[in-house]
């Protein structure tokens, strides 16, 4: 176990902000396309926390022309350029599965003050 | 040079690339690994190196081989092997093997170890057989069905694949890359997956295909 973690203490990020579920946020991408780079904004609601350490991942989700999106981020990938929270929400589950049979108003969460 | 090392499997992780791409790796650790022994040709008929790993209570060994690991002067050893090689003399008995001086990172390696044991199993797990209907009143779930023919031949054909033990067998999973090596730890990071259980001995060898 101790052999593991050295490993991967040298690729955990310590530069973006801890995430809960029910954060609204900004996820910026890099990606790849032939040999530009460009950076992708993703916006969404924190649905799911899973893992710890290098292994975890987070899933957002939006609506996007009324069609539920959802993406998976590793946590510590270096390409990701910046996770910005632009708000929290009060819940009380840590998965929020529940949002996936909700539209419209009934979708929305309190937003935390 | 020797081609070939043994490892004891620590577990799994994955690290990033400078690309970002994200890579599985086993890590596997070559401390306390060994030269025991040098097979000659004019002594065993046949050029070799015996190696050893992983240090066991002296309380454990019996006084012959307490005796062969005297003679090498290395403690007492949990597993032995012995690798093909050139310049073997280089290699002395008592000696310890770092894996930074026979790999290098981005070489392709095949690695030998024995898979997890799964017990009995069905010949649905065992040999991906289809299995029957599972609704629609079938009785017909997870069995094999037919084994052969009738009166002609009478008997079942050696081989039919069958119901039995899983796993537990010597397994060689070729063409893996050494992804990273950090030689003052003795670890060396393989990309992939490697057969066996978590503290398992494998056999790390030079591609035999690439």
């Amino acid at each position: 176990m101790g052999a593991i973690h050295d490993i991967e203490k040298a690729f955990l990020r310590t530069d973006l902000p801890a995430l809960r579920p029910g954060d609204v946020v900004l996820v910026k991408v890099r990606i790849k396309e032939g040999e530009k780079e460009r950076l992708q904004p993703f916006e969404g609601t924190v649905i799911k926390m899973h893992g710890t350490g290098v292994k975890g991942t987070f899933t957002v989700r939006k609506v996007s022309y009324g069609v539920g999106v959802e993406r998976i981020f590793p946590l510590h990938s270096p390409s990701i350029e910046s996770i910005k929270v632009m708000s929290q929400s009060v819940v009380r589950r840590a998965k929020l599965y529940y949002l996936k049979n909700l539209k419209g108003k009934a979708a929305r969460l309190k937003v935390k003050r | 040079m020797i081609e070939a090392i043994l490892a004891k499997k620590i577990g799994m992780t994955h690290i990033y690339s400078e690309t970002g791409a994200q890579i599985p790796v086993t890590v596997a650790t070559t401390a306390s690994s060994y030269v025991v022994q040098r097979k000659s040709k004019e002594k065993d008929g046949y050029e070799a190196l015996q190696i050893g790993i992983l240090a066991k209570k002296e309380s454990r060994v019996n006084k012959a081989m307490k005796g062969h690991f005297k003679k090498a002067g290395t403690p007492c050893l949990y597993r032995l092997a012995e690798v093909k090689g050139t310049e073997l003399d280089n290699h002395k008995p008592g000696t310890e093997i770092k894996c930074s001086e026979i790999f290098q990172v981005g070489e392709h390696v095949d690695v030998t170890g024995t898979s997890k044991g799964k017990g009995f199993q069905g010949s649905m797990k065992r040999h991906n057989f289809g299995g029957g209907r599972a609704t629609h009143g079938s009785m017909h779930n997870r069995a094999p069905g037919s084994i052969g023919s009738s009166s002609d031949p009478s008997r079942v054909y050696k081989g039919m694949r069958m119901a039995g033990h899983m796993g537990d067998d010597t397994v060689t999973v070729q063409n893996l890359k050494i992804v990273a090596i950090r030689p003052e730890e003795n670890i060396i990071l393989i990309g992939g997956g490697t057969p066996g259980a978590v503290g398992s001995v494998m056999m790390i060898k030079k591609s035999v295909k690439k």
